[in-house]
């Protein structure tokens, strides 16, 4: 691939929901660029359009009531807002795939784990003879152990963190260039989180995959994200390498998400708020 | 009817129960039909139900199974007739395990015993309460392979698509539900005929409201779930995520709504036959059975033995069902520890 182009650029994007209420501007005109093998951390509060944005790479958002007013969506230089329904379903799972933050309902309970691996390696990988050892493999590489016994287990014998190890390899067994993790660790507790990402990171680096890592947790883009976008209201309020902006953040909102990372032993009483009123609009 | 009609229905009456206990034994391997079926086994009352409905079925299958055999009247006889080919037919009727025919003057002698007493033609009740079992089996999984199959789809599909098509099937049962059913059933019936495969029709086509509006609640809730979108954000297509992803979630509703609309459709052929629309007078079936007592229950002496085992029969198949019913809905019920 010509190294000037990204694997995806996103220019001057505009969403609207329109409902019977009035309409929603969600995401009003970003604009950001991933590299092949890069990581970017999309960063911002609930409603600020991070998820909204992720879902829109492969138009996964209810259409109507979403709109998608203006911009380009270009992967390898082709427009995903222009393809038809057989080409985004061709690229759904085989160039972008998705994590979720729930790992408990985003499993079908009707299912094995085996089975609904299967089911995407089939859709996307037709060659691939050995169905059950590609499954092994991947739920080895995630970290499952004993994965030729636990593939057999449905969703509820698994624990919060096995689920989302299952799902991470549920997305990455189409052999993605770019995974979405749409704040894959939410929904687990500390340890597990710090245990997923750094699967995560490990997995970027071993298999030369871009992620985009959508998160409210300024806390954990740290060690694994090159850049960062922060999003407030549905704008990209500050943009940059990693380090820059955790050193030396710019905007007031950047700066207030910051600060309400909890510090061990910084012998604070009351965790930081974000006072809105204070923060341009 | 000849013996390739014969052949064909054999086969069709096989392949039928094949592929219900077929369906059944795959459902059962998932994870929440296997969690069901080990609650349901602790339920004696349930299980005592189900032997009951089995013997209904396995005496109604073996009067559909025929053999190439005729009979003194010309036709095939049947597995059923097979095994009460030595009880023998009377002049007139009599009651139960009496010893005379049933008349006032000039009572004679019978030939045989008959448990159940032999209606006005002579023949055993008993015998042809078994017969009106096939009748109402058929006709229970005739309407339900009709009614079944439209509920499932039309109520997926309203409730996965929702927007304009959602519109369109809700006005279709809105507007069918909204004419008084029976009325709806004699219209149908008078324009089509008596008979069997008739009335499968009519109340097959009349009877798919109540799984559809279940079906499209259950999707309309389903489809909200996170899966259905991992689903369709590894490129799955809708009809792959309707009927993988989406339809082994609301079976069970569809194995309870079978059961329990399996009583409804048997009750609805006897009220019919018994309004003089139903099945041909002659034909073994338990509404025919009672709209017949009529005449006998004002008789002078009353013969009560014929209405008494049709309705018997009637009422143990129903009970057995709503109670199979229940129990497989607790045994499914995700709220029950």
């Amino acid at each position: 691939m010509n190294p000037e182009t990204p694997l995806l650029s996103i220019k001057d994007l505009f969403i609207r929901f329109e409902t019977e209420n009035g309409d929603i501007d969600a995401v009003k005109g970003i604009s950001f660029d991933v590299q092949a093998g890069e990581t970017l951390a999309i960063v911002g509060e609930s409603g600020s359009g991070k998820s909204v944005t992720a879902l829109s790479l492969t138009r996964l958002i209810p259409e109507p009531p979403a709109r998608y007013v203006s911009g380009e969506i270009l992967l390898n230089g082709k427009d995903v807002l222009k393809m038809s329904p057989r080409e985004l379903r061709a690229i759904r799972g085989s160039q972008i795939a998705y994590i979720f933050q729930e790992p408990s309902t985003s499993l079908n309970p009707v299912f094995t784990i085996r089975n609904q691996i299967a089911e995407t390696i089939r859709l996307h990988r037709p060659d691939v003879k050995n169905v059950n050892e590609e499954i092994i493999k991947w739920l080895d590489l995630v970290g499952i152990v004993e994965p030729e016994k636990r593939m057999w287990d449905y969703p509820h014998q698994l624990s919060g963190g096995m689920q989302q190890r299952a799902m991470i390899a549920m997305a990455l067994s189409c052999q993605p260039v770019l995974l979405v993790a749409d704040e894959p660790t939410t929904a687990l507790d500390v340890t597990i989180q710090a245990q997923i990402m750094t699967q995560l990171r490990e997995l970027k680096s071993r298999l030369k995959m871009s992620i985009i890592l959508i998160t409210h947790n300024f806390g954990i883009v740290g060690d694994i994200a090159d850049r960062i976008a922060v999003m407030f209201r549905g704008k990209i309020v500050e943009y940059g390498e990693t380090k820059s902006i955790l050193a030396n953040p710019q905007h007031p909102y950047t700066k207030a998400l910051i600060e309400c990372i909890p510090q061990l032993g910084a012998g604070k009483k009351r965790l930081t708020t974000i006072d809105h009123a204070s923060l341009p609009s | 009817m000849n013996v390739f009609l014969l052949i064909i229905q054999d086969v069709a009456v096989i392949a039928v129960v094949a592929a219900i206990i077929w369906s059944i034994l795959r459902f059962c391997r998932s994870e929440r039909w296997q969690r069901a079926l080990r609650r349901f086994y602790g339920d004696w009352l349930g299980v005592a139900m189900l032997v009951v409905i089995s013997i209904y079925f396995v005496v109604g299958i073996s009067d559909l199974v025929r053999l190439p055999v005729k009979d003194p009247s010309g036709r095939f006889v049947s597995l059923l007739d097979v095994c009460f080919r030595d009880v023998a037919v009377e002049k007139n009727f009599s009651a139960p395990l009496a010893h005379t025919t049933y008349s006032l003057n000039g009572a004679e002698p019978l030939k045989g015993r008959h448990l159940f007493g032999t209606d006005q033609l002579g023949k055993d009740v008993l015998k042809q309460t078994m017969k009106g079992c096939s009748t109402a089996m058929l006709i229970g999984t005739l309407t339900s392979l009709i009614y079944i199959p439209i509920g499932i789809i039309l109520g997926i599909v309203a409730g996965y698509y929702k927007g304009w098509v959602d519109d369109v099937i809700q006005y279709v049962y809105s507007v069918i539900a909204s004419i008084p059913g029976i009325l709806l059933l004699i219209a149908l019936l008078m324009v089509l005929g008596k008979g069997v495969l008739q009335i499968s029709f009519v109340l097959g086509i009349t009877g798919w409201i109540g799984l559809c509006r279940l079906l499209r609640g259950e999707t309309l809730k389903q489809s909200e779930r996170v899966y259905c979108e991992a689903a369709r954000a590894l490129g799955q297509s809708n009809i792959n995520i309707i009927f993988r992803h989406i339809l082994p979630n609301v079976m069970h509703l569809v194995l309870i709504s079978f059961i329990l609309g399996f009583s409804g459709i048997v009750l609805t052929e006897s009220v019919l036959s018994y309004l003089g629309v139903g099945m041909p007078i002659g034909t073994p079936s338990w509404g025919v059975m009672i709209d017949s007592a009529r005449m006998e229950l004002s008789r002078d002496p009353m013969v009560w033995w014929n209405i008494g085992a049709a309705t018997g029969a009637l009422f143990f198949l129903v009970i057995s069902l709503n109670l199979l019913g229940d129990s497989l809905r607790r045994a499914f019920d995700p709220k029950a520890a």
